[in-house]
C-alpha cells in the first residue's frame, strides 16, 4: 500500500535574481515496508522535497503540488494542527548533522522524553522507561548514563543513535533519513545503516533514504530515485538501476564512482553528459 | 627513484588541560610513525576521525613540530622546533585543506589568494607575480578572469581548484592533501581527482594524500598507510592492502565501505524479499 504519495512537487524560493525553482515536478511515491533511496548531488532538490512535506521550509519558500498524501489523506489540506499530529509520531525524520540537530541545552534524555510526552502522552516514570527501552534498542552503551549526558558529551556515532531512538520513539510509519551517515566514519557509518536497515525490518516501516552517496544506495534501497537540478531523471529499482541504469546521467554519476575507474581517469558528468542543463 | 620525504619514529603530544584544580594531562597523538616516500609517489593516510592523520599532516607541512623522531625531506634533517622554516624549505612542501569553504578567505580576492605565497616567499615582482597567477588559474581549469572575484562566487569544486593553485605556486615538490574531495559532489570529486593526477604527472609531483574514503584511496594511492589511534597498523602498497589485508582494522575499514557490487545488491535484494513475503 502506497504509504506518502506526492504528485508534481514544485518548490520555488524568491532571490534578487527572481524565483528560484529548488524543486521542478517531482513524484515520489513509498509504500510500507520499501526502502526509496532518492540519490542526487548538491542542488538536486532531493533534501528540499522531503523538508516540503514535513513542511520544515521557511514560510518564504512557495510550494505546490498536485498530490501530497500520507496513507489516503490529503496533506495539502491538513492544518497545522493536523499535520503535527502525524510529523514526528507517523512520519519521522533524521538529518545530517547529529550533533547540530539536537539541541545542546537539555540532556538526551529530557529530549525524548518530550517527544513520547507530546504524542503518546507518556509522563515520568513510564517515559522514562520508555526512554531507556528505546536507547537500548538503538544500541547506545550504558543507557541509563547516556539518558542524563548532554549531545556535546557524545561523539558523533552516539548522537545520531539518539535522533535515531527520537526518530522511532512512536513506532512511526514512514521515516526520512536525510544523509544519516554523511557526517560520520565509515566504520560508524556501516553500524548506523545496519541499525538503520534492521529498525526498518522489524518495524516494517517505509524508510526515504536522501543521500548522494551511491555505495549507500546499493547498499539499503530497494527502489532509487535519481534526481538532478530538481528534477527526477530516472526512477527503477536498485539492481535494473545498477545494472542497466536507463538515464545518460545515471550512466555518468555511476561512471564517476573511483571503484568503476577504467585505466588512469575517471570519467566525469561532463565528458560523459551534456543533456539538461 | 629517490627518496623525497621520509618520516622516522615521528610521535606527537598534545597537552590538555585537565579541568578546574587538576593538572595537565599529555595525550599522545602520535606513536611513532615511520615510512619513506619516493618523488612522484602517492602515499595514501587512511583512518577514522582522531586517529593522527591530520596531526601528522601538520608536521609534514611544517606547521607545528614533532616531538620526537626525524622527519627527513630531500635527505635533509628538518626540525622545525630548533630552527626557523627557511623560505625555500617551505616552498618544497605545501597543503590542500579538506574545506574549500573556510580554507579561503572571503574578504581576499583569488589573485591576492594566489600571489601571497609569492609576496611571503619570494622577492617576484609585482608584474610577474600577476602573471603566474593567471598561468595557474589555466593550468587548474579556471579562467584568466577568474584573477579578480571572490571566492564565494565560485562553487565548491572551482575553490578546491583555487586552494589547489595556491598551493601550486611555490613549485612544490611535495602535497598534502588533507582530504581533499571529501567535501565536494561525486561528479566534481571525479574532476578534482583528474585534475590531482595530471598535475602530478606534469609537475612529477610528491603526494601525501589523506582520506578516509578507501574507494578513492584504491583509485589514486601507490602506498597506504593504515592508521588508528596514533599508531600505524598496517603500511603496505595498494594492492597488498586491497587485495592481501593484513591487519583486522584495515580488514574492519574495508569491510564497513559501502560498494556498488550488483552481485551483492542482487544477494540483499533476494534477502529483503524472503523476509518481507515469509512475514
Amino acid at each position: 500500500m502506497s504509504l506518502l504519495k506526492i504528485r508534481n512537487l514544485t518548490v520555488e524560493f524568491d532571490t534578487a535574481q527572481g524565483p528560484f525553482r529548488a524543486v521542478d515536478g517531482i513524484d515520489v511515491e513509498v509504500s510500507e515496508r520499501e526502502v526509496l533511496a532518492i540519490v542526487g548531488e548538491s542542488g538536486s532538490g532531493k533534501s528540499v522535497s522531503m523538508l516540503a512535506v514535513m513542511g520544515l521550509l521557511p514560510p518564504t519558500a512557495k510550494i505546490t503540488a498536485d498530490e501530497i498524501t500520507y496513507a489516503g489523506r490529503d496533506m495539502l489540506k491538513m492544518s497545522g494542527a493536523e499535520r503535527r499530529k502525524i510529523i514526528g509520531k507517523e512520519i519521522s525524520m533524521i538529518f545530517q548533522e547529529p550533533i547540530s540537530s539536537l539541541n545542546p541545552s537539555f540532556t538526551c534524555g529530557f529530549q525524548i522524553e518530550e517527544v513520547l510526552h507530546r504524542h503518546l502522552g507518556l509522563k515520568g516514570r513510564a517515559a522514562k522507561a520508555r526512554a531507556l527501552e528505546l536507547f537500548e534498542a538503538v544500541g547506545i552503551p550504558d543507557p541509563e548514563r547516556r539518558l542524563k549526558s548532554y549531545p556535546h558529551q557524545l561523539s558523533g556515532g552516539q548522537c545520531q543513535r539518539v535522533m535515531i531512538a527520537m526518530a522511532i520513539a512512536c513506532k512511526p510509519r514512514l521515516l526520512i533519513a536525510d544523509e544519516p551517515t554523511t557526517a560520520l566514519d565509515v566504520t560508524i557509518q556501516k553500524q548506523i545503516l545496519d541499525l538503520l536497515m534492521g529498525l526498518q525490518e522489524e518495524y516494517g516501516m517505509g524508510l526515504i533514504m536522501i543521500t548522494h552517496d551511491m555505495g549507500v544506495v546499493a547498499e539499503t534501497a530497494d527502489r532509487v530515485s535519481v534526481q538532478f537540478k530538481g528534477r527526477k531523471m530516472e526512477e527503477a529499482d536498485v539492481l535494473s538501476l545498477f545494472e542497466a541504469p536507463q538515464h545518460p546521467y545515471t550512466r555518468a554519476l555511476l561512471a564517476a564512482l573511483p571503484e568503476n575507474a577504467t585505466g588512469d581517469r575517471l570519467l566525469t558528468v561532463a565528458d560523459g553528459w551534456e543533456g539538461v542543463q | 627513484m629517490s627518496v623525497i620525504l621520509e618520516g622516522r619514529d615521528i610521535t606527537r603530544d598534545y597537552i590538555v588541560s585537565g579541568g578546574f584544580m587538576r593538572g595537565a594531562k599529555t595525550v599522545r597523538a602520535l606513536h611513532g610513525i615511520s615510512f619513506s616516500l619516493e618523488q612522484g609517489k602517492t602515499l595514501a593516510i587512511v583512518g577514522e576521525s582522531g586517529c593522527g592523520k591530520s596531526t601528522l599532516a601538520r608536521i609534514l607541512t611544517l606547521i607545528d613540530p614533532a616531538n620526537s623522531g626525524d622527519l627527513i625531506i630531500e635527505g635533509e634533517k628538518i626540525d622545525i622546533a630548533t630552527r626557523k622554516v627557511t623560505s625555500d624549505l617551505r616552498a618544497k612542501v605545501q597543503i590542500v585543506f579538506q574545506n574549500p569553504y573556510s580554507s579561503l578567505n572571503p574578504r581576499q580576492k583569488v589573485g591576492e589568494v594566489l600571489t601571497e605565497p609569492l609576496i611571503i616567499n619570494t622577492d617576484v615582482p609585482a608584474a610577474e607575480r600577476r602573471k603566474r597567477a593567471e598561468e595557474m588559474l589555466v593550468k587548474v581549469g579556471l579562467e584568466r578572469q577568474h584573477y579578480n572575484r571572490y571566492p564565494h562566487m565560485f562553487s565548491g569544486g572551482q575553490r578546491q581548484r583555487i586552494a589547489i593553485a595556491r598551493a601550486l605556486m611555490l613549485n612544490p615538490q611535495i602535497l598534502v592533501l588533507d582530504e581533499p574531495v571529501s567535501a565536494l559532489d561525486l561528479s566534481v570529486q571525479a574532476q578534482v581527482l583528474n585534475l590531482l593526477k595530471d598535475l602530478q604527472d606534469e609537475f612529477n609531483l610528491t603526494y601525501v594524500f589523506i582520506s578516509h574514503d578507501l574507494s578513492v584511496v584504491r583509485y589514486f594511492a601507490d602506498e597506504v598507510m593504515v592508521m588508528n589511534s596514533g599508531e600505524v597498523v598496517e603500511y603496505a602498497s595498494r594492492d597488498e592492502i586491497f587485495t592481501n589485508p593484513q591487519h583486522d582494522y584495515t580488514k574492519t575499514l574495508l569491510a564497513a565501505t559501502p560498494v556498488a557490487d550488483v552481485d551483492k545488491i542482487r544477494e540483499r535484494v533476494a534477502r529483503r524479499k524472503a523476509l518481507f513475503e515469509g512475514a
